[in-house]
């Protein structure tokens, strides 16, 4: 299929950018879209023009490097997906296609489609984590039984893979999903009960400090969401939250 | 003669006599030391958070732009322990021997003794830490089997065990990035390792962002950059993944051992087209429930694959499970290496069932009428139907799976609840890498090799889920202990600088080395070379392999090599974000890596493992090694070109297992 491609370029930083037009021809329907790029990438760099650069490293779904914000959806038109994992066969001949970063403060643009997402490493940082040392002398796993109900909860919060599409999705650029799935996986298990105030706290304090929005419950960020990661870990956390005021009040 | 250092005393007794007996660093010591780790997996990450809990200053390096995203998150089926929850008879010992037997006798017996010993800590470790793995409904810890093994030892979240387990260490390193004991460095990548007086003491490091070449000190450097499985271009490695940290230690004199054990995973989603940019692997674990066949007859193939027929509709007793035949005590279950193998010579023959000809089906049907049974019975149905039984059974199928099955579906836009999946070998992990000591020392003092980086556990074949266990058993338990005898010499060293003459030539010469690519300004993409040594090295160097074939590849990437150098055309500058920079400086370790590849496995003219040379087979086209004269580590030190290399040899000896031809009939 032939296809008309806008793409965003910005050399860095500190440059303002543009939208760019490209055509590519010839593209096969089974081709994923980071393979389409590099289809026009390759091409770019024979003409000596200047390849587009974006994130990407597994290209199977679980790195969460990808990050393209396509035809007005993170990671484009299918569900449960990652931009990796987005394939040709979702478009058709003559279709065009705008391809943009994710855009929010909290994520600045370092060129082209690339952006900075250290601030979601900065918010696990303040508090996403059990605080236990290495030690050939922990307890032995099973001596804790867990519910397998909260065994699977807490599995499927796990699952998110820090890719920022939440927040790309959402108008409020809010970081509220991916915060929720780390603070609902240690709440839901025992052996993250033990600093659950204190970590949804720091974690909450540093996402605001990082620049992103509130949560008005449009549910955008669930539906992009390539992991599925439910709403209902919001609801989860401002529960923690609540609690966790009321206790150190 | 290269000597392991593995201490005196009989095999169960060695670790803990060792950790007894080394040299410790005091903890107000520890606070005078810098380590450097390179690379956030779970051997680097492991370490990394490891060696802080310890009370060292680390400075861990990625070129992903979070440590979230090392590439240990793609792994799928599950972490083995040495457990013995399920009551079938498991042990330290069985899961050393099933190891030792799995690698085909080429690996370290006391190394993987202490592999099997810290495998249950491992365990502990990270339900600690909060790692959500399955469960049953009594709230225990559920187990699943993998190839090559008679027990069920494997722990698991559903196919994301490697996500879950990276994260588990994330979150450990991230406390101590909080706390400011890890500074961490993302997108910045390891070009250099620069040695002080014989000693490791520090890298050459580029920011990806900015362009910038930075000088980093320490007292010594931990190497967990991975395997180099890229080589081939196409494999399941994400894009990223490279060689070059290993390889630049090898060049200041680390030897790097056995480079032709590559694993070829059985079940990967099969090639498209030339577009391709990576390989999908779909998880071992599916063969815990599916059956793998071609049909029987080669008019059925041909109809298949015009369209004609679906492979749903060929009967029983049309259908050839060849595994189930050929080795009836683990049929589906055999080891990767073995299963390959039988795919190849099946599709060899002529039985490949998509236009490729190159691949098998992965079927689950059987499976899903069984757990539909069982699940029908839980729920006292009475006579349900085919398709009532088939949907409580996909349901089943789905919980233990779902996250394999959709992404199947999304790559191949086929639903395999409904149809068989198709699968082929493709290139998956690397057994090879620097060779270590028994405290995983390399031979350049005060450089570590961790995880997939080095050679030590799993000899000539990597079992299933035994990648995770070695990589965080180095970075919890191993390493963090080991390394202190080293770092024992350094309390009073004082911090290392990094403006001593050795830093400023290696950054002079680093610099030297990136502007020549950038100034080359030749015809050719970094891609173009890339695919073509991918090519050389799969068809002549892959799943199996001869002389003929071997002395031609070494001689073709010697020529990809000079035409690179010739005519690679890298866009852009250095003092920018530039993607296209960061390929060619691992192309071209890769184009170095791949001769010395060929060239090991000319040299080592036995079949072991997932080396296959097809001069040495048995009649049954089985691997046949040769212990008379191979039972040694091949160790090649660097002398300037790949094909000069000098070999040195680990002789292998089996005091606790007795050597025998491996079978799984």
């Amino acid at each position: 299929m032939d296809l008309t491609l806008k793409i965003w370029r910005q050399k860095d930083a500190t440059s303002s950018g543009a939208m760019e037009t490209f055509q590519v021809t010839e593209i096969s329907e089974h081709m994923s879209f980071l393979e389409m790029i590099d289809v026009l990438n390759e091409r770019l760099i024979s003409e000596g023009k200047e390849p587009v650069a974006f994130d990407h490293d597994c290209r199977e779904g679980i790195c969460g490097s990808c990050s393209m914000y396509i035809n007005g959806e993170p990671h484009g038109p299918d569900r449960g997906v990652t931009t990796c994992q987005l394939h040709m066969r979702k478009f058709k001949n003559g279709d065009t296609i705008h391809i943009e970063p994710w855009r929010a403060k909290a994520f600045p643009v370092i060129k082209d489609l690339v952006v900075d997402r250290s601030a979601f490493d900065r918010i696990i940082q303040a508090g996403g984590y059990v605080s236990v040392n290495t030690s050939g002398n922990t307890q032995d796993a099973n001596a804790i039984p867990i519910p397998k109900d909260d065994a699977d909860n807490a599995f499927d919060a796990a699952t998110c893979i820090g890719c920022g599409a939440c927040v790309a999705a959402c108008k409020n650029s809010s970081a509220m999903l991916f915060v929720s799935a780390k603070v609902s996986q240690l709440a839901l298990l025992p052996q993250g009960k033990v600093e659950r105030h204190d970590r949804v706290l720091n974690m909450v304090d540093q996402m605001d400090t990082e620049g992103f929005g509130n949560c008005t419950n449009t549910g955008a960020c669930e539906i992009e969401c390539p992991k599925g990661i439910s709403l209902e870990n919001i609801a989860r956390m401002n529960r923690e939250l609540v609690s966790a005021n009321v206790s150190k009040s | 003669m290269l000597d392991s250092k593995t201490p005196e005393g009989p095999i169960k007794e060695k670790w803990t006599n060792h950790k007894n007996n080394i040299n410790v660093v005091n903890p107000a010591n520890k606070r005078l030391i810098d380590v450097i780790v390179v690379g956030s997996g779970l051997a680097g990450g492991a370490a990394a958070a490891s060696l802080a809990e310890m009370g060292y200053n680390v400075k861990c390096f990625c070129f992903q732009d979070s440590p979230r995203r090392a590439h240990s998150i793609a792994a799928q089926g599950g972490i083995n322990a040495a457990k013995n929850y399920q009551n079938d008879g498991d042990s330290t010992y069985r899961l050393f021997y099933d190891t030792v037997k799995g690698g085909d006798y080429r690996a370290r017996e006391a190394n993987v003794y202490r592999l099997a010993e810290v495998s249950a800590n491992i365990i502990d470790q990270c339900v600690a830490q909060g790692v959500p793995f399955a469960r049953d409904y009594g709230g225990l810890l559920d187990n699943r089997s993998f190839g090559g093994v008679l027990v069920s030892r494997t722990f698991y979240a559903k196919g994301q065990t490697g996500q879950q387990l990276l994260l588990g260490a994330y979150s450990a390193m991230s406390r101590q990035i909080n706390k400011g004991k890890i500074k961490m460095y993302n997108r910045h990548e390891m070009l250099e390792m620069v040695l002080v007086d014989g000693k490791a003491r520090g890298i050459i490091a580029r920011n990806l962002v900015t362009g910038e070449i930075e000088r980093h000190a320490a007292h010594a450097v931990v190497l967990g950059s991975g395997g180099y499985g890229n080589v081939f271009y196409l494999s399941t490695n994400a894009m990223g993944s490279n060689v070059t940290a290993a390889w630049r230690a090898h060049r200041k004199g680390a030897f790097f051992a056995n480079p032709c054990y590559t694993q070829i995973h059985p079940t990967c989603i099969p090639r498209s087209g030339d577009y391709q940019s990576k390989l999908t692997l779909m998880s071992e674990s599916l063969r815990n429930d599916g059956r793998i066949w071609v049909p029987k007859n080669k008019e059925d193939v041909e109809s298949i694959r015009s369209g004609k027929k679906k492979p749903v509709e060929l009967k029983e007793e049309e259908r050839d499970y060849y595994l189930e035949r050929r080795y009836p005590a683990f049929g589906n279950l055999v080891p990767r290496d073995v299963a390959s193998r039988a795919a190849k010579e099946r599709c060899d023959a002529g039985y490949g069932v998509n236009e490729t000809g190159e691949a098998v089906y992965l079927d689950f049907a059987s499976a899903i009428m069984r757990y539909g049974k069982e699940k029908a019975n839980i729920l006292h149905m009475n006579n349900p139907s085919d398709a009532e039984i088939r949907d409580l059974g996909e349901k089943v199928i789905e919980d233990k799976y779902g996250n394999l099955f959709q992404m199947y579906e999304k790559i191949t836009d086929d639903n395999p609840y409904k149809t068989p999946m198709m699968i082929y070998p493709a290139v998956h992990y690397t057994m090879g890498g620097l060779w270590v000591d028994y405290n995983l020392m390399t031979t350049v003092p005060g450089c570590f090799a961790a995880g997939e980086a080095n050679f030590s556990d799993h000899g000539a074949n990597r079992l299933g889920a035994s990648a995770l266990m070695q990589g965080l058993a180095d970075g919890y338990f191993v390493l963090p202990y080991t390394i202190g005898d080293f770092l024992a010499d350094d309390i009073r060293t004082g911090p290392i600088p990094n403006d001593s003459p050795e830093f400023m030539e290696a950054e002079k010469e680093t610099k030297t080395r990136l502007d020549a690519l950038i100034n080359n300004k030749g015809s050719k993409s970094v891609d173009h070379f890339h695919k073509r040594l991918g090519k050389v090295m799969w068809d002549k160097v892959g799943m199996a392999r001869n002389a003929e074939g071997l002395k031609e590849a070494v001689e073709e990437i010697k020529q990809i090599r000079s035409e690179f150098y010739a005519d690679v055309l890298v866009p852009g500058t250095t003092n920018e974000f530039n993607p296209e920079l960061e390929k060619a400086t691992r192309v071209a370790d890769f184009l170095e890596l791949g001769e010395l590849f060929a060239v090991d496995a000319l040299e080592r003219t036995e079949s072991c493992g997932g080396h296959f040379r097809e001069e040495s087979q048995t009649p049954e086209g089985e691997a046949l090694r040769d212990d008379k004269n191979f039972a040694y580590a091949a160790a090649w030190e660097w002398t300037g070109s790949p094909s000069e290399a000098k070999v040195h040899k680990e002789e292998l000896t089996f005091n606790d297992i007795e050597l025998k031809q491996r079978s799984y009939k």
